[in-house]
């Protein structure tokens, strides 16, 4: 059930993560955020990185982990394949891994500057599913 | 969108009045086709911008506007810090400080026509661009510091540049208020090696010829006859301003309840103008807009040592340099007195008409350069400040084409490389380390630039001077 989608922004692209809990929703939600910017297959999960953040409700906790990983991208020159995302209440730990960006191989076309609060949800489906997404800024 | 809310008041400006929590009227500007192809989203961000505490006059749409996040882009509306007023981060951007600046080449279109393959190469390898790029300076902290405080100014004085290029510049190069110390470490982290870098998505750096003059005078003012070349970049504050953008909004959607702020929609983030988080802002998002001057101010020193390359001898001298994500302090008559008003344009250009004092010397009679791009196939054009766009705008016109497609439709309408050989075919050499930011980039995914412009002018936000077509595309 677990999968990651685009949705369409006229300025900008919408990020969503679909999975069986909330923590994978957010695992997926990362996923279409690479995505953004490349395609994930391209990317070797050689490198780890630990995240943690933490915020008042599950959408800026979303918010919260996207920049996150927007800032390690930047920052690092990485890329990112792999998420492993774990909730504590309004806290969150991950790990992350992924490469050091090369441009040919990877042909990465557009930095994320950051996720917005545009189209933000967090919640869980009738179904059970949970769904996490926003728009992301590039 | 729908028009049935609208009053038209004339052919291009369309006025809804204030309902339900709206404090403003919210008025737009473009022909009755224009508007109807803007997203529905654009008339909800509209009025939402509209009931903001301390809003002024009306809630304004360029004619470029389209669906943003919080405001939507091409928005521009004025706040009065005397009653209730707020700053908003969401009403400015990530990408703080985003402009244009534009440098004459003293270069006819048959010089460069000659050497145009290998110009594009050398200016592919001496401009960083793309996801990952690096620039070649390496500020430590004292560095970064100083850069936040002097802008263009503080590029200058290190070897980028001259001074006659300050005075083409909005605040000759330097935005007085930056406070470096509310810039957070992430944010100056995040700059690092990012100083004299294009980034990605709309960015880019275009060799255009002047294809068509409208306004004799203005361009003889300006510098710029038919036939000749010109250099346009496009960019802004980089990885500094996202970070800013990124964690103000946070701050301030939580605080905004302490503030007694309804927001109608997070991402209108806002604090009070009189308030620390306010004032905090404030000095942080001017540090961005230096840090976005210096920035344009470097890639300007790149591109002239790429140009010497190929052109021996050739002067590049700036048009001038315009940033169109900003929240500023001026002054603007309200009901015929003068007030100092917040003024907040996300992808909105100032627009200044001839006489304002805030003009250069050499422009005041003239008024302000607006320099709109366009796309890669397309044309990007010069404008210039109306004395009308005061009444009308807060002196403000429109900045771009307007993307009418998300990346998402035009990855699946075109192929990079076959945009890119479509383009190379019409004499447009494209130079970018990705095909499928080319893909999301088509000229296809975006308004008709030359439609958005009429509009502007004939709105009176601001008048047409030249046409600009490329020659050549650096993307990021």
């Amino acid at each position: 059930m677990n999968h990651w989608a685009h949705f369409p922004h006229e300025a900008d692209v919408g990020i969503r993560g679909v999975g069986d809990s909330k923590q994978e929703a957010f695992e997926q939600a990362a996923m279409a955020l690479t995505a953004v910017v490349t395609d994930q297959q391209r990317i070797a999960p050689l490198e780890e990185v630990t995240i943690t953040c933490s915020a008042p409700d599950d959408e800026l906790l979303l918010v919260d982990w996207l920049n996150a990983l927007i800032y390690e991208m930047a920052t690092r020159k990485m890329l990112f394949a792999r998420f492993e995302v774990h909730l504590s209440g309004r806290d969150l730990t991950a790990k992350a891994w992924g490469e050091k960006v090369d441009v040919a191989r990877h042909e990465p076309a557009v930095e994320p500057k950051g996720a917005c609060y545009t189209e933000l949800v967090v919640r869980q489906n009738p179904t059970g599913a949970w769904i996490a997404q926003c728009v992301v800024d590039v | 969108m729908d028009l049935q809310k609208f009053t038209q008041l004339s052919e291009t400006e369309w006025r809804v009045e204030a309902f339900d929590g709206m404090r403003v009227p919210g008025v737009i500007f473009g022909t009755e086709e224009l508007i109807r192809q803007m997203d529905q989203k654009v008339f909800e961000q509209l009025i939402n911008v509209a009931c903001l505490p301390g809003i002024v006059k009306a809630a304004y749409a360029m004619p470029d506007a389209h669906w943003g996040y919080g405001f939507p882009i091409g928005g521009v509306a004025a706040f009065d810090p005397d009653r209730g007023g707020v700053v908003s981060a969401g009403g400015v951007g990530f990408d703080i400080s985003c402009g244009v600046r534009s440098l004459r080449t003293g270069l006819r279109v048959e010089d460069v026509q000659s050497v145009k393959a290998r110009l594009a190469d050398v200016l592919f390898r001496r401009i960083p661009a793309g996801v990952g790029s690096r620039g070649r300076l390496r500020l430590d902290r004292f560095d970064v510091d100083a850069m936040l405080c002097g802008g263009a100014q503080w590029a200058v004085e290190r070897g980028y540049g001259v001074k006659q290029d300050l005075e083409r510049i909005e605040e000759r190069g330097c935005m007085k208020g930056a406070k470096p110390m509310a810039v957070s470490d992430h944010a100056k982290n995040r700059q690092r090696d990012e100083m004299g870098t294009l980034g990605s998505g709309n960015h880019y750096l275009e060799v255009q010829s002047v294809a068509k003059v409208f306004d004799v005078e203005a361009a003889s003012a300006l510098g710029i006859q038919e036939g000749e070349v010109v250099i346009s970049i496009h960019c802004g504050s980089r990885g500094l301003g996202h970070q800013i953008g990124t964690e103000f909004l946070k701050e301030m959607v939580v605080a905004a309840a302490d503030s007694d702020i309804d927001l109608p929609d997070r991402e209108l983030a806002c604090a009070p103008i009189h308030s620390e988080i306010g004032e905090r802002y404030l000095g942080a998002m001017r540090a961005a807009i230096n840090c976005a001057l210096a920035n344009r101010q470097i890639l300007t020193h790149l591109l002239r040592q790429a140009m010497q390359e190929v052109f021996p001898g050739a002067e590049l001298t700036l048009i001038y340099d315009v940033s169109h994500n900003t929240c500023k302090v001026e002054e603007h008559p309200v009901n015929g007195r003068s007030m100092r008003l917040y003024v907040h344009r996300k992808g909105a250009t100032r627009a200044f008409g001839p006489g304002h004092p805030d003009l250069p010397d050499a422009l005041r009679a003239t008024g302000q350069p607006v320099l709109i791009g366009g796309t890669m196939g397309t044309a990007s054009y010069i404008l210039i400040g109306t004395k009308e766009s005061e009444k009308h705008s807060f002196s403000s016109s429109c900045h771009g084409a307007g993307r009418q497609m998300s990346r998402h439709q035009a990855l699946k309408n075109w192929q990079g490389r076959q945009v890119v050989d479509d383009l190379a075919k019409r004499g447009i050499l494209v130079r970018s380390p990705s095909y499928r930011g080319v893909a999301e980039e088509a000229p296809g995914a975006y308004k008709d630039v030359s439609a958005v412009v009429d509009a502007a002018d004939r709105a009176e936000l601001s008048r047409k001077v030249a046409r600009l077509e490329p020659l050549i595309t650096i993307k990021g």
